[in-house]
């Protein structure tokens, strides 16, 4: 438990993201198959002690420690395996190191509360925290799962698309994992119904080739929708939707459903909306990380699938056909299945450019139009030269700096993230949050003025005087009842600094209304 | 305080040695070492033989740094409750150190900038450097610069220090820096190459108020007694009234309601007046 401990608290402690991915990937390396695999299922949540509830930690704590300490202190702290640690009173080092015989105890425990309390005397203050992690699960140490394979990555030295592939169908002790990671066993083999693939990715239209893309009958466009990317994968009646990152996010859209017996994985993107007509991304936001979202939510926004690919049919791996057969399953499967919660992504069409301009003006949720090959092979991860996203051209507004926060990481020390504002009658008010699009340079230049111009401090945040003029570039604007400014702005980033600009050049949230106001139309 | 406040700190200067008892107004006043940094001290006030003792800030374990704190009975006790919770039970101080000597050895490469307040703690940390053997060149904040000089004269053994200046600060490699907490994370200390930031402080204890602060190595070092030391100097003051300010009032206050000691947080004293 000590050596687990310190590789928690070394993780807690590291900021760098490629510096926690090497520690556990040499931590791995002086294990044996068993602590490894016990590692990897603690760090992803994936190991479970059924008979241990956070009420037999809060029972355990009634009967030997003073409650009332125990509440101030708790919610002092705020976490319960750190309190824990910290309030219980003796201060051991265990002889017991091997995670193994810790876990075969508390699975056999004919008395679990007793167990417990002999192993929280034996351990020390670190341990302590370490253990009540260890069987309680939810680490909170911000290590994530998707850090987990790239660790796992990095220790076999194999691509990550290839752990991508295989984890969801892969268990404790992950024995088969290892030996492959290591080059001593094959490929593990999985099963296909409970398994994320990876998805094709699309890289950036070069808009010079615009021209041959537009005559040539190579290509199929579709709209490139603001939701959030998704893949089902569904058999034997049940449905389960993966994330971007391969996270299984099915509870949280219970509205998604296919029937069907063989295996069938569609890919598509995940909107919300009355009858398939999407609403823009910062409804969707609702229902995102909403676990058991409440009926209510659901039958206001309720969630659909545009699918615009499909990788299993009838059980089939056909991610070796081309899009444009791909394509043709997808059609004939939605005219033999009617789903209320899934839509054909629809083909379009553009000759010119005016038409083009038409489309995006008709919907503000659209964030682009994606461009792919009809000859192209679903492959992983992003290939050059068969998928392509065009995204609109951004918008720009200008604002004034009003509050400044550090950022993190090599950041730091720099005034990197900005609360920018624009006029209300003779007043500035926030529109919008940036922390991204300058150069080094620049970053140093506002550093420097955030710095001489505080007028304020609120804890981490400095508030300037108005008089830094920054142009932010946005994707869109929605109208938002959660904003003071009343819109919303999409990916808004830093574009342009003005420092020539004065501030009463900058216009009024009236003005910006105004001309935004084509959008909602 | 001349060097801390300035030398128009206070209207007028009276020198009061510990254990000597002065009168004014009707009451004598003693000092005693509090234990917290050097010259730091305990005020008893004694009146028709009743006592109050007010403790200040104040820790009971030895410091080296500091004169070592003298447990007065008294009927009446104010005492400080910066780590009044029984989760705060500090660990042993050389251990917290050696994880700086340990740590640098492990990355001889890099520089370990560790925050400390500069009056007190800085030269505490420095003197157990120096304990622990560490004999190198220690680089310190500008501010930290003359209370180290006023510690030195005191003959408290510091080694060789230097102030990090525009001019070495680049060129600084495999060094321990000791800065002032609010200097760790600003503009000073973005030219040092290749660091590892720490903070020694009695709240790192909490490892979620290390992570917030972005601390790597965190060092659990205080001047304030812990909860132990709190509660054991209670009872030994023999104090049948305990008022409890700055800090964590609540538990040391229902603490002394069950162990029969009559208690009150003093703020809440005074509104009630």
């Amino acid at each position: 438990m000590k050596k687990f401990a310190n590789l928690l608290e070394q993780l807690l402690f590291t900021y760098s993201t490629n510096r926690k991915i090497e520690i556990l990937a040499t931590y791995l390396k002086g294990l044996d198959y068993k602590e490894k695999g016990i590692t990897i299922a603690v760090m992803t949540g994936n190991l479970n002690f059924k008979n241990i509830k956070r009420s037999n930690i809060l029972n355990i704590i009634k009967s030997k420690l003073d409650w009332y300490l125990f509440e101030q202190s708790y919610d002092y702290v705020g976490d319960l395996a750190e309190t824990i640690a910290l309030i219980w009173p003796s201060n051991g080092s265990s002889k017991q190191k091997d995670l193994n015989k810790i876990i075969y105890d508390l699975k056999n425990s004919k008395s679990i509360n007793n167990t417990i309390v002999a192993y929280l005397n034996s351990f020390s203050s670190k341990e302590r925290w370490a253990f009540i992690k260890f069987i309680l699960g939810g680490l909170r140490i911000g290590f994530s799962t998707s850090l987990v394979k790239k660790s796992l990555a990095k220790y076999g030295n194999k691509e990550l698309y290839k752990i991508e592939n295989i984890w969801n169908g892969l268990e404790y002790p992950y024995e088969n994992l290892f030996l492959w990671l290591e080059n001593k066993g094959s490929y593990p083999t999985i099963d296909a119904s409970k398994t994320f693939n990876s998805f094709m990715l699309a890289t950036s239209f070069d808009e010079e080739l615009i021209e041959d893309v537009k005559s040539s009958d190579d290509y199929y466009f579709e709209y490139k929708w603001d939701g959030i990317r998704v893949q089902l994968v569904a058999k034997n009646g049940s449905t389960t939707i993966f994330s971007r990152s391969g996270e299984d996010i099915s509870n949280s859209f219970p509205e998604i459903k296919i029937n069907c017996t063989e295996l069938l994985v569609l890919d598509g993107e995940m909107l919300v909306g009355q009858n398939c007509l999407p609403l823009p991304f910062n409804q969707l936001q609702k229902r995102i990380n909403k676990k058991k979202p409440s009926k209510k939510l659901l039958s206001e926004l309720p969630a659909f699938v545009k699918v615009y690919d499909i990788l299993y049919c009838s059980g089939k791996d056909i991610r070796n056909r081309t899009l444009y057969d791909r394509r043709k399953k997808l059609e004939e499967w939605f005219l033999n299945n009617s789903n209320t919660n899934l839509d054909i992504s629809e083909l379009i069409n553009f000759k010119t450019d005016n038409e083009l301009k038409k489309i995006y003006q008709k919907f503000s949720y659209i964030e682009g139009i994606m461009i792919k090959k009809k000859i192209s092979f679903y492959l992983n991860g992003r290939k050059k030269g068969y998928w392509f996203k065009w995204k609109k051209d951004p918008k720009y507004i200008d604002t004034i700096l009003m509050y400044a926060q550090r950022g993190h990481g090599k950041r730091s020390s720099f005034y990197s993230d900005y609360t920018l504002g624009i006029w209300s009658k003779n007043k500035v008010i926030p529109i919008a949050k940036a922390y991204s699009g300058y150069t080094d340079d620049e970053l140093n230049k506002i550093d420097r003025f955030i710095r001489k111009n505080t007028i304020a401090k609120y804890g981490p945040v400095r508030e300037v005087r108005k008089l830094l003029v920054i142009e932010l570039a946005f994707d869109s604007a929605q109208i938002s009842s959660r904003h003071k400014s009343g819109i919303a702005l999409r990916f808004p980033r830093v574009s342009r600094i003005r420092w020539d600009k004065p501030v009463n050049d900058v216009q009024s949230i009236e003005e910006i209304k105004k001309e935004l106001s084509i959008y909602h139309s | 305080m001349k060097i801390r406040y300035g030398n128009e700190c206070a209207k007028n200067f009276q020198i009061l040695k510990y254990g000597e008892r002065i009168y004014v107004d009707g009451i004598y006043i003693t000092l005693y070492p509090a234990g917290h940094i050097l010259g730091s001290a305990q005020v008893l006030l004694e009146k028709q033989g009743y006592k109050v003792l007010v403790t200040g800030d104040f820790k009971t374990i030895p410091d080296a740094t500091a004169q070592k704190f003298e447990l007065i009975k008294t009927n009446t006790l104010i005492t400080e409750a910066t780590f009044g919770l029984p989760i705060f039970c500090h660990p042993d101080p050389s251990e917290e150190i050696k994880k700086i000597i340990t740590s640098l050895k492990e990355n001889p490469e890099s520089n370990y900038l560790i925050g400390v307040y500069s009056l007190g703690k800085a030269q505490r940390v420095i003197n157990m450097l120096r304990i622990l053997g560490y004999t190198n060149e220690i680089y310190i904040h500008g501010s930290i610069k003359k209370i180290n000089q006023y510690y030195s004269n005191k003959k408290i053994n510091l080694g060789r220090y230097t102030q990090v200046d525009k001019d070495n600060i680049k060129l600084l490699k495999g060094q321990i820096i000791l800065a002032p907490p609010s200097a760790i994370k600003d503009v000073w200390s973005r030219k040092i190459n290749n660091k590892v930031i720490g903070l020694a402080s009695g709240w790192m204890a909490i490892k979620q108020r290390a992570k917030q602060k972005l601390i790597e190595l965190p060092i659990i070092l205080s001047d304030h007694a812990d909860w132990n030391e709190l509660t054991k100097t209670i009872k030994s003051t023999e104090a049948e009234k305990v008022l409890i300010t700055h800090g964590q009032e609540d538990c040391l206050k229902y603490w002394c309601k069950k162990n029969n000691i009559n208690a009150d947080a003093l703020a809440n004293k005074n509104k009630e007046l």
